[in-house]
């Protein structure tokens, strides 16, 4: 082992990563039973937050503003938990590793790991939620008798796509929430806009505006919260959204990645 | 020749201080100190754009350690120790040179790192365990060894919340003694604790040596170090001032604490008052045997011996000490007249001793005003006539300190259920 000082792009140094990946298992781990010891309603949490934002939604957007979602068969409540599914992932994830550097600062300098162990870790807790919520959307898909269709093995890709994006923005968020404190209190402002562009509330086809509508596109979530609803169910499939989503997740995870990389050497200087 | 366990070459690690200090900024304020810039440029052209100072708290250290070998690491506050440990460890890069080591290594800068409250002590010795570097299966394996060493079958599945904190240290510190790496760093683990758990801590770390393990440790308890170590590093204001066999070395950092020790201030010629009187010195004294303390702990019984000399007799002296916190707040008074003393006469020189029981300050920086008011007229006042660095000390007898963001004074009291 040799430690001096690196210059320039440090390496990704994805070997260690693996070499730490207990590490990152019980990390991921801690986060998850601290979160359920520690909130009274525990599980419930993660099953009633959904529920109840889908319930808000469902009244005030479709019943008083009247959005509807883009098939018939599928009635508003399952169109918008379907959307809000990855989408709290995606927010869930931002808000607990976007601060998740400084929280872990005692770890930060006492101990030697791959930094990139503490964000990852943080938006991978928040997969428990998700498939709480996935089992909630199920019970609501049967209520409401949505069949599922057979994209549905797709899903897991989908997964995949809300975990690079949420990971790549984390990234850059909790290595600025180091070496700048107040961006912790951007975080929750940041969510809340991000959510209002993303379709979740509303179908991308209700964007009729073709200028706007790019603009909505070049947002990864779009092809994320839409390819979800065309997997589970059978709506609009993403078309161009998903492929741009991609290259903008890339981009942004690549660009977090190295980021991240170059100021590991001064967090436990800064933290 | 055998290949060293531990090799450093011009080591050195700067960090950046005064100016802009703080430790972390604001994204608000390197917003408005970018907008600023250029009009700061057209305003003072050529003026520097940065501030900030440097302090290199390390420099060019060159060590090589054997397998096998203990080596202690001695030094004043703000010596370099820590800094050390922590390049050697990996957990800050080194500005310059560079670090060699050879061999799984682990290390044991708190007790307890990573330690969550809420989870379990079953859960907590998984967490900690992974934390230290131990795989899942070598916890496995250890796990009831690790719950035997720590006296605590019985509260395995109580949330570590609920642990008296000699539970907690005990726990914390088994994990720690069932590490099983090449190369350990120790950094004064061992000043917690009551003494019979020093007494076993050390004990581990002896066997730890005997079993051929690279250790170092850092400690400011000389008796653990001349116990344990073969070898002594004394660092000196972040570079090497000697390295060799541990009597010699701890014989070398005790006389240069010695020198260190006493404040001279004959020379001082930042002073106000009428000069009847001037104080010489200043000096921290153990309050039982009287001799210089290099370093004063939490919670000694310390003696501030002050030295003076006056031009004529002075009458209805009041001497005092101010003591402030590092950056200039005040934080107490000591008068000889508060604590029930009067002079009438002073001889015309001599030394003021007074003593504090139980220095109630927690670890930090501390410095201390002289003044002196002979018939109501100020007759010496020397500010910033010495500085105090405090090292964390047992002063609540529970081997805890509050940490130093509440507040730098230790009060000792009591709780009941009433």
């Amino acid at each position: 082992m040799v430690y001096e000082r690196k210059r320039g792009w440090a390496s990704l140094d994805l070997r260690q990563l693996w070499a730490y990946r207990e590490l990152l298992y019980f990390l991921t781990w801690r986060d998850i039973l601290v979160r359920y010891k520690q909130a009274v309603l525990g599980v419930a949490w993660a099953v009633l937050q959904p529920l109840l934002t889908m319930v808000v939604f469902t009244v005030v957007f479709n019943r008083v503003l009247g959005v509807k979602s883009p098939t018939s068969s599928v009635p508003y409540e399952v169109f918008s938990f379907a959307g809000l599914l990855p989408w709290q992932f995606f927010a869930g994830a931002l808000s607990r590793s976007g601060v998740s550097l400084v929280s872990n600062a005692n770890l930060l300098t006492k101990v030697y790991f791959p930094r990139l162990v503490i964000p990852i870790s943080a938006v991978l807790a928040g997969l428990v939620d998700f498939a709480l919520s996935f089992l909630v959307l199920a019970g609501l898909m049967g209520a409401y008798r949505v069949a599922p269709t057979w994209n549905a093995f797709f899903i897991p890709l989908f997964v995949l796509l809300a975990f690079a994006i949420a990971l790549g923005v984390s990234l850059w968020l909790c290595s600025l929430n180091v070496l700048y404190r107040d961006v912790q209190y951007v975080i929750p402002f940041l969510v809340q806009l991000w959510m209002f562009v993303s379709p979740v509330i509303y179908p991308l086809s209700s964007v009729t505006n073709e200028k706007l509508r790019v603009l909505f596109t070049l947002n990864p979530m779009t092809g994320v919260v839409d390819g979800f609803r065309w997997a589970l169910l059978g709506q609009e499939p993403p078309g161009i959204s998903l492929w741009v989503s991609l290259g903008v997740t890339v981009l942004v995870l690549w660009g977090g990645l190295f980021y991240f990389k170059r100021m590991e050497r001064v967090f436990a200087d800064v933290v | 020749m055998s290949e060293a366990a531990i090799r450093t070459m011009g080591l050195g690690k700067m960090y950046h201080i005064g100016g802009e200090q703080e430790r972390y900024r604001t994204l608000r304020d390197t917003l408005v100190r970018a907008a600023k810039r250029p009009i700061e440029r057209i305003r003072h052209p050529g003026a520097a754009t940065h501030r900030s100072e440097t302090l290199w708290a390390l420099r060019d250290v060159d060590l090589e350690v054997r397998h096998g070998e203990v080596l202690g690491i001695i030094g004043r506050n703000g010596a370099g120790k820590s800094t050390l440990l922590k390049v050697l460890s990996g957990i800050t890069e080194p500005t310059e040179g560079r670090v060699e080591m050879r061999g799984r290594t682990s290390s044991l800068l708190e007790i307890g790192t990573g330690f969550h409250s809420e989870l379990t002590g079953r859960e907590n010795i998984y967490l900690n365990g992974s934390i230290l570097g131990m795989k899942k299966a070598e916890i496995d394996s250890r796990f009831d060894e690790i719950v035997e060493f720590a006296e605590m079958k019985r509260f395995l599945d109580t949330p570590v919340k609920r642990y008296s904190s000699g539970m907690y240290v005990r726990l914390a510190f088994a994990v720690a003694a069932h590490l099983q790496t090449e190369i350990l760093i120790v950094d004064e683990v061992l000043a917690v604790g009551d003494i019979a758990f020093q007494k076993k801590c050390l004990g581990t770390m002896g066997n730890a040596a005997a079993s051929g393990k690279t250790v170092l440790l850092v400690s400011h308890n000389m008796a653990a170090i001349q116990g344990l170590c073969s070898t002594v590093l004394l660092l000196d204001r972040g570079t090497v001032h000697s390295k060799g066999p541990t009597n010699e070395v701890v014989s070398t950092y005790l006389s240069l604490l010695g020198s260190r020790a006493a404040h001279d201030l004959a020379s001082r010629e930042d002073r106000q008052g009428s000069g009847q009187l001037r104080f010489v010195s200043v000096e921290f004294r153990s309050a039982d045997d009287h001799t210089p303390l290099g370093e004063v702990r939490s919670g000694d019984d310390v003696e501030i011996v002050v030295g003076y000399e006056c031009t004529e007799d002075l009458h209805n002296v009041w001497a005092s000490i101010d003591l402030l916190s590092d950056s200039g707040e005040a934080l107490c008074l000591l008068r000889n007249d508060l604590a029930g003393v009067e002079w009438s006469t002073l001889p015309r020189r001599g030394r003021l001793c007074c003593r504090v029981n139980k220095l109630p300050l927690g670890p930090g920086h501390y410095q201390l005003d002289l003044h002196c008011m002979a018939n109501y007229t100020v007759v010496d006042y020397v500010q910033r006539a010495a500085s105090l660095s405090v090292e964390a000390g047992d002063f609540f007898g529970t081997g805890r300190l509050p940490n130093q963001s509440n507040g730098p004074l230790l009060v000792d009291h009591q709780w009941t259920l009433g």
